[in-house]
């Protein structure tokens, strides 16, 4: 995991909404509460706070409830909202400090974003909505053009290039939204709720699609979600967002296993374990001396694929190995199940 | 004289400036401006002279082209517009009715004039109305100026019309414009201000400057809104062109006023009917037009 790439630094970021929010920034820091901001000052506090690392090359989900400021948070990534205090760092520049010219060029050449109602342009068609952030970068036509139908065919819109957004379905526009973002081959994909206005099947999908182009592209992709599930599948870091602050940040794994809070423990309650905890993390020590279990499974497995290949290969224990292949450890089935459980210490339901 | 059921005179009679003082303002305005009128006369006769040039051609064009010709190019404008035959075929019926009863000429002539006039109020209306979209601050100067040009009744700014300009064709084309680009301008606004703010957005986010964004997206977005501005502007223009016939303007506006000093009843009507049977051409064709703008909208997904 060498990615010698710029991730995006968000250190010590305010956003105050309101008439006057420079005169109340000062009074947040020295710890007034977005109660009494809003009550006596008439001001929102949006954001508070916020210092979070994104990694280059990987997906970091922010998800929160609506409310949260998990999309004014996204939004200033790429300069769409400025913050009211606090720095955004890309390769050592601030995003906060650029003039607009360059704020333009960064957004043309370093981000692209695909939006929760897929913000598609409605009289261009899905090739020319495809080609919008090359033909706004200068490109002509002959250069984009290909570019576009390119990614249009990997995100399996092949056919459709003449067509309309409003002829579409909406997973089908979500993917020009997709192919308009990925065309701009920018470094950094803001993804704002993009699955979110999709059916549950057609989402499951688009999650999939996203993922094998990441396998491949390793972007630096910041998506925000409010669906827990989605964020474990999608997420190689989740930050939990609520009220403008951040809650926690960690793996999937760390979130439902070692809840920060009780806030987040209630979250994570509902959560299938089986696809989140990985093998590897339950593996008790090698006993010295006695015989390995047959049964060799690599550690990065979820618990639900180990029981599988446990069930299939009628074995009660199995050794997981290590990424370099050699034994780390045992597993037996009655500590899956007792993972994939909700934990008994766990508030009643 | 109220008799105020025997209340003192201030609080009968409104305590208003003498009559005295009043027709001294009157005549001291109306001096002053006409001298400025005049000091100036020169200026304003060659700032309106390519506007003379301009409808003097055009209704040559109109009068002098013979008349099978100048149908035959407005019926294939309607369906270059339109598309469709039916309307086509009504702009054939009206243009017909109007032949018929012997007012192809000055129908040529009121059309030369609203042309000039919706040309104008375009030229002037879209760049008011973006900017008018783009600061709020520039709305709220406009909005009350654009209030008085629509309800202050067309008569009265005839007269300052008349000062400065004169009797003819050119203060007729300046009143109608001033009558008609309000729609122009305040539909051009509207219709930047309800695109869609994600687009919007999506434009800003994959770095479009401000002309980029104007031309690639606001007015494209908002030209059906537009066009119904043009709808309107041509409408109103058709309406005022009677009310300028008063200052000189000739063309079926003339035929109407002379129908009314004349009580002229046939003449009255016949020539309402022909400004009405333009207008229904111009409408149905200007929106037929607008709608075909959103035919990416049409087709919609279910």
């Amino acid at each position: 995991m060498t990615d010698t790439r710029s991730g995006i630094e968000i250190r010590n970021l305010y956003k105050i909404f309101g008439q006057n929010p420079a005169k109340y920034v000062d009074r947040v820091k020295a710890g007034m509460t977005k109660e009494e901001l809003n009550d006596k000052y008439n001001h929102v506090l949006g954001l508070q706070n916020i210092n979070l690392d994104l990694a280059p090359g990987e997906i970091s989900v922010i998800m929160g409830l609506s409310g949260s400021g998990k999309s004014t948070l996204i939004r200033h990534i790429n300069g769409l909202i400025m913050p009211t205090a606090g720095e955004i760092l890309y390769e050592g520049q601030d995003v906060v400090s650029m003039n607009p010219t360059e704020l333009r060029h960064f957004r043309r050449l370093k981000t692209a974003m695909v939006f929760q109602k897929f913000g598609l342009l409605p009289h261009r068609t899905v090739l020319d909505n495809t080609c919008y952030g090359l033909d706004i970068q200068g490109l002509p036509r002959s250069k984009s053009e290909p570019i576009a139908r390119r990614w249009i065919d990997r995100v399996g819109l092949s056919g459709f290039e003449d067509n309309f957004p409003n002829q579409l379905s909406g997973g089908m526009q979500q993917r020009v939204g997709l192919a308009r973002a990925l065309a701009n081959d920018a470094d950094i994909l803001l993804m704002d709720e993009a699955f979110s206005a999709l059916d549950p099947l057609i989402r499951m999908d688009m999650q999939k699609v996203l993922l094998d182009l990441q396998d491949e592209l390793k972007k630096t992709i910041v998506f925000i979600t409010h669906d827990l599930d989605e964020a474990l599948r999608l997420g190689d870091s989740i930050a939990i967002l609520r009220d403008g602050a951040l809650e926690q940040v960690g793996t999937g794994q760390d979130i439902v296993l070692r809840p920060a809070n009780d806030y987040i423990a209630e979250f994570v309650r509902e959560v299938n374990r089986g696809r989140v905890i990985h093998a590897d993390r339950l593996a008790q020590p090698l006993p010295p001396g006695a015989p390995l279990p047959e049964l060799q499974l690599p550690g990065r497995l979820v618990l639900e694929l180990v029981a599988r290949e446990m069930t299939k290969a009628n074995a009660t224990q199995a050794t997981i190995l290590d990424r370099n292949g050699t034994p780390a450890g045992v597993i037996d089935i009655a500590s899956i199940l007792g993972a994939m459980v909700t934990p008994a210490d766990a508030p009643a339901l | 004289m109220a008799s105020c059921w025997g209340l003192p005179e201030l609080l009968c009679e409104f305590p208003s400036l003498s009559n005295k003082s009043l027709r001294t303002m009157r005549t001291t305005i109306d001096g002053g401006f006409r001298d400025l009128v005049r000091s100036w006369s020169d200026v304003i006769d060659q700032a309106t002279w390519p506007l003379q040039v301009f409808l003097n051609t055009l209704e040559d064009i109109f009068t002098q082209t013979p008349w099978f010709i100048v149908m035959a190019v407005m019926l294939g404008i309607v369906y270059a517009a339109s598309r469709s035959w039916k309307t086509v075929l009504g702009a054939f019926a009206g243009l017909m009715f109007i032949g018929i009863f012997d007012l192809w000429e000055d129908t040529m002539t009121t059309l030369a004039m609203v042309t000039v006039a919706t040309l104008i109020a375009i030229i002037l209306g879209l760049p008011l109305g973006i900017m008018m979209a783009r600061s709020d601050r520039f709305k709220s100067v406009l909005s009350p100026v654009l209030d008085v040009m629509q309800t202050m009744p067309s008569f009265v700014y005839l007269i300052p019309v008349v000062v400065i300009f004169g009797i003819g064709k050119v203060p007729g084309v300046i009143a109608v414009v001033i009558y008609a680009v309000p729609p122009m301008i305040r539909l051009t606004n509207l219709g930047i201000r309800l695109v869609d703010q994600e687009v919007i957005e999506a434009a800003d986010a994959f770095g479009s400057d401000s002309r980029q964004k104007l031309w690639g997206v606001q007015l494209p977005l908002a030209l059906p809104t537009i066009m119904t501005g043009v709808n309107q502007t041509i409408m109103m223009a058709l309406a005022m062109v009677v009310v300028a016939s008063m200052v000189g303007v000739g063309g079926l506006g003339k035929n109407v006023l002379q129908a009314i000093n004349n009580q002229f009843f046939t003449i009255g009507f016949l020539n309402g009917f022909a400004l009405v049977a333009i207008a229904i051409i111009f409408d149905r064709t200007s929106q037929a037009f607008g709608k075909r703008l959103q035919k990416h909208t049409e087709t919609g997904h279910d």
